[in-house]
């Protein structure tokens, strides 16, 4: 593997700033001028992440791609340096996100339905905002309300490769369900 | 079974004592309320929360007793926030359905399907689900919180509005000659300081014949100031005259005194 290819990947990704795939690396570096194939851009990643055990670095493969991520370590010193911008997510928002996650598609209704409370236009906005979800069509009804699902952007910031490293919906436990008559008042 | 992940709600302890609830002689500031209430993210939320405190399954659900819980709550939000109420009122209203109809006689509702119950406990166990993984993907990783991107990215610049202006070249030539034809306000003139106040030797004059009662013009005068130090001294000794606070005294000699007038 020549060194150029890996330091050249090694830019981009840093320059970036973002998760990129193996074909958005390959257009950039051919455009160029560099003559390669998507195995040698894979190859330059393993070999980065090699080279990165040593470091405050690190590789990581999220949704939308590769990235570079800096360890986990030290986030209790970059947390002192970046304080004030990291927002708090609210419980309700945190519901309404996981509803959408699980269900999607959804409308504001379905959300509702399931949290039992109004589901304000403000928290919608805030999850549209942050780019973790996006409308994808409207559902066929009276009102035509919006159908929400997660985006890419969503699982990036969480980390994962696909919806299904979410953790698992637990199950309704349907145990002595035929008690309930006879728990009755 | 499902008692272990739900007694994770923790009750506050004061003093080593254990509070279930809010004692009868706490005086909560309203504002208080507020934050305590907030604390639950809908009636589903708060109605959970209910069912926690007394240790059982939502299986188990005792509606009549709920109820009343669930409407002592609901009296405290009433009064504070009405427009978050209103879901919980839908609720409470709910509640007090069933807790109707389960006091009629149980042939009613013998079948299953009928158990007023059924679809609130549906309700709630399909609310908990989400809840629970709400709570768990609320602690996962997150960005710019648990982790943090290695980036040498530029910096995003603010990017300047550039709106496009409908200009026409009428406008531009009428604005032109609007400027051109501009009559022309401007004029310079100085501002000079006074350098000599009469005013201020008024003042001196008037200190000299506080100590000396007499003096001769000449002597209250100082060289460096010249014609005009001789002008500004005679405008303010005839100031001082005309004001009646000096007499000006000239005998034969030409020489000129100025005579406080208050000692005579």
């Amino acid at each position: 593997m020549e060194i150029k290819t890996i330091n050249s990947v090694e830019a981009i990704l840093l320059g970036s700033g973002r998760p990129m795939r193996l074909s958005e690396l390959k257009n950039i570096l051919e455009n160029s001028g560099l003559v390669i194939e998507l195995s040698d851009i894979k190859r330059s990643i393993n070999e980065l992440e090699e080279r990165y055990q040593d470091t405050s670095l690190e590789i990581t493969e999220v949704a939308s791609g590769f990235r570079l991520q800096i360890k986990d370590d030290h986030s209790p010193s970059l947390n002192l340096l970046w304080n004030e911008k990291t927002p708090r997510i609210s419980k309700a928002l945190m519901e309404t996100i996981s509803i959408i996650a699980y269900k999607q598609p959804v409308t504001r209704g379905d959300i509702e339905d399931i949290r039992g409370i109004t589901v304000s236009t403000r928290s919608i906005r805030s999850l549209l905002e942050r780019n973790w979800i996006k409308v994808s069509g409207y559902r066929d009804i009276p009102g035509r309300p919006a159908l929400y699902v997660t985006t890419k952007e969503f699982l990036n910031d969480l980390n994962l490769k696909n919806i299904s490293d979410l953790p698992k919906l637990p199950e309704i436990e349907e145990a002595e369900e035929k008690d309930i008559l006879s728990q009755a008042v | 079974m499902q008692n272990n992940n739900l007694a994770q709600l923790e009750l506050p302890t004061v003093m080593g004592k254990q509070f279930a609830e809010i004692p009868d002689d706490l005086f909560i500031p309203p504002n208080a309320l507020e934050v305590c209430l907030e604390k639950f993210s809908g009636p589903l939320d708060l109605l959970l929360y209910l069912i926690r405190k007394e240790n059982i399954d939502i299986l188990d659900l005792n509606v009549s007793e709920i109820t009343e819980q669930y409407l002592e709550y609901i009296e405290l939000m009433d009064s504070l926030k009405f427009e978050l109420a209103a879901d919980y009122l839908v609720m409470a209203a709910t509640l007090a359905e069933i807790k109707s109809r389960l006091m009629l006689p149980k042939e009613s509702f013998e079948d299953e399907e009928d158990d007023p119950r059924a679809s609130l406990i549906k309700r709630l166990q399909e609310y908990q689900r989400f809840k629970t993984v709400s709570e768990k993907i609320a602690i996962l990783p997150r960005v710019d919180r648990d982790f943090f991107v290695a980036s040498a990215k530029l910096p995003k610049l603010d990017e300047i509005e550039s709106s496009e202006v409908l200009i026409s070249k009428d406008d531009i030539f009428s604005a032109i000659t609007e400027v051109i034809n501009r009559p022309n306000y401007k004029s310079s003139h100085l501002i000079d300081f006074e350098e000599l106040s009469t005013q201020e030797r008024i003042q001196i004059l008037l200190e000299l014949l506080n100590k000396t009662n007499i003096i001769s013009f000449s002597k209250t005068l100082k060289k460096p100031e010249g014609k005009k130090g001789v002008v500004v001294t005679l405008l303010a000794s005839l100031e001082l005259a005309k004001d009646g606070y000096v007499e000006l005294i000239q005998n034969k000699s030409e020489e000129l005194f100025i005579k406080s007038s208050r000692s005579i």
